[in-house]
């Protein structure tokens, strides 16, 4: 089974890609079949480190939070746009030591954090593992440390480590 | 009546569209740094997938579902090989 | 624009919210990626048009194809995920470029990495031939 899918995710993911692109019938879906097989095996010789989800359950949790998160701060940016240079705003830099390790993890902290608007990461050093970020409404800057550690990083731990 | 509606929302979703193109390419213009040009682009392709998929739901066809799809794909690419030349100043390392 | 009658009013309200929101958002960031002062600042701008901006018109596009086709119409989903996935990194990467250029370069308002100082001006001094002065090494 292993020998055959390396990778079931990737394989899965490329066949789903395959049918929603081209229509399901039965020859597409041994067509996409055979490109997801051929494509993980391809992927074995990079060698990429193998990501291990511990807790499948957080996820769905954590993708609504983020989801609410994303909503809410696009609010807050387009009332920032609205108001123009009138409204006292101060950005800048926070830093913030992060506990996480796990390099997956870390990806997807990366994604969940500039995809928000009104922060973005703008340096990880993974000797000591702080982070630099830029946030566009700094007001409190130990708020903002609580926000990342508490409402992403955790769950991310749970979920990868 | 909800067809006014609807072509009255696209014709106005598309004006917003092209007028945040418009705000984009005046970045890219204006600069003042590579980087902030880089950043004109990214958002004007991004602007530019969203207004193809806007014509797409006017004229029903998914022609254009496919053409936004190319352009995001070629978009991506561009942006992060830009990106990595202003770090380095070359492309392949 | 001839389908448009085909659609029935119950998706057509939504289809035409939708577009609105998503569009009325992406000009939203737009207008801020022309108006914010320094790069910093600007980086933050176009990811109002990449998540909810993009993510409204999609699915007034899903909507609308679904109830047209009577058959779901899910190629949207390619591109969101594809959005989702890859603006962060270019972003990021964006991001990380200005940040070495304006260190490199020594520009005032960058952090070096330990400092806790906060500034927000990364605003470069005047140096016309800065993509060349790169690629000439």
């Amino acid at each position: 089974m292993s020998r055959l899918l390396p990778y079931p995710l990737l394989a899965t993911s490329l066949l789903v890609m395959w049918i929603l692109l081209n229509g399901l019938s039965a020859g597409h879906l041994v067509l996409g079949a055979i490109i997801g097989i051929a494509a993980s095996w391809a992927m074995t010789a990079l060698e990429p480190a193998k990501p291990r989800l511990r807790r499948w359950g957080l996820i769905p949790g954590l993708f609504v939070t983020v989801m609410a998160d994303v909503l809410r701060s696009n609010i807050a940016v387009a009332s920032i746009v609205l108001r123009g240079r009138r409204g006292q705003r101060t950005s800048g830099f926070v830093t913030i030591p992060l506990e996480l390790r796990d390099p997956t993890g870390l990806a997807v902290l990366a994604c969940i954090i500039t995809s928000t608007p009104g922060t973005a990461w703008v340096e990880y050093r993974s000797g000591t593992g702080v982070l630099l970020l830029h946030v566009l409404d700094l007001a409190d800057e130990q708020e903002w440390i609580d926000i990342i550690k508490g409402r992403y990083e955790r769950p991310l731990m749970e979920i990868f480590e | 009546m909800s067809a006014t509606i609807l072509i009255w929302s696209i014709t106005v979703a598309q004006l917003f569209l092209l007028a945040a193109m418009a705000c984009a390419v005046a970045r890219m213009v204006l600069g003042p740094r590579a980087q902030d040009r880089v950043l004109g682009f990214d958002a004007l392709y991004v602007c530019a997938m969203l207004l193809l998929l806007t014509f797409g739901i006017r004229t029903g066809t998914t022609i254009y579902f496919e053409a936004a799809l190319v352009i995001s794909l070629l978009g991506f690419v561009s942006t992060v090989a830009l990106a990595k030349f202003l770090m380095r100043g070359e492309v392949i390392e | 624009m001839t389908h448009a009658a085909d659609l029935p009013a119950w998706a057509a309200l939504p289809t035409a919210f939708f577009l609105l929101l998503g569009s009325g958002l992406t000009l939203l960031g737009a207008i801020g990626l022309l108006r914010f002062g320094s790069f910093y600042e600007r980086v933050h701008a176009p990811t109002l048009g990449t998540t909810w901006g993009a993510g409204g018109i999609l699915i007034a596009s899903m909507i609308c194809f679904t109830v047209l086709q009577s058959r779901p119409a899910l190629h949207e989903i390619l591109i969101a995920a594809f959005v989702i996935v890859t603006t962060p990194v270019s972003l990021m990467l964006l991001a990380r470029a200005a940040l070495y250029r304006d260190r490199t370069e020594n520009n005032g308002g960058v952090p070096a990495f330990e400092a806790e100082s906060e500034g927000t001006d990364g605003e470069a001094s005047p140096k016309s031939s800065d993509q060349k002065q790169t690629k000439g090494q």
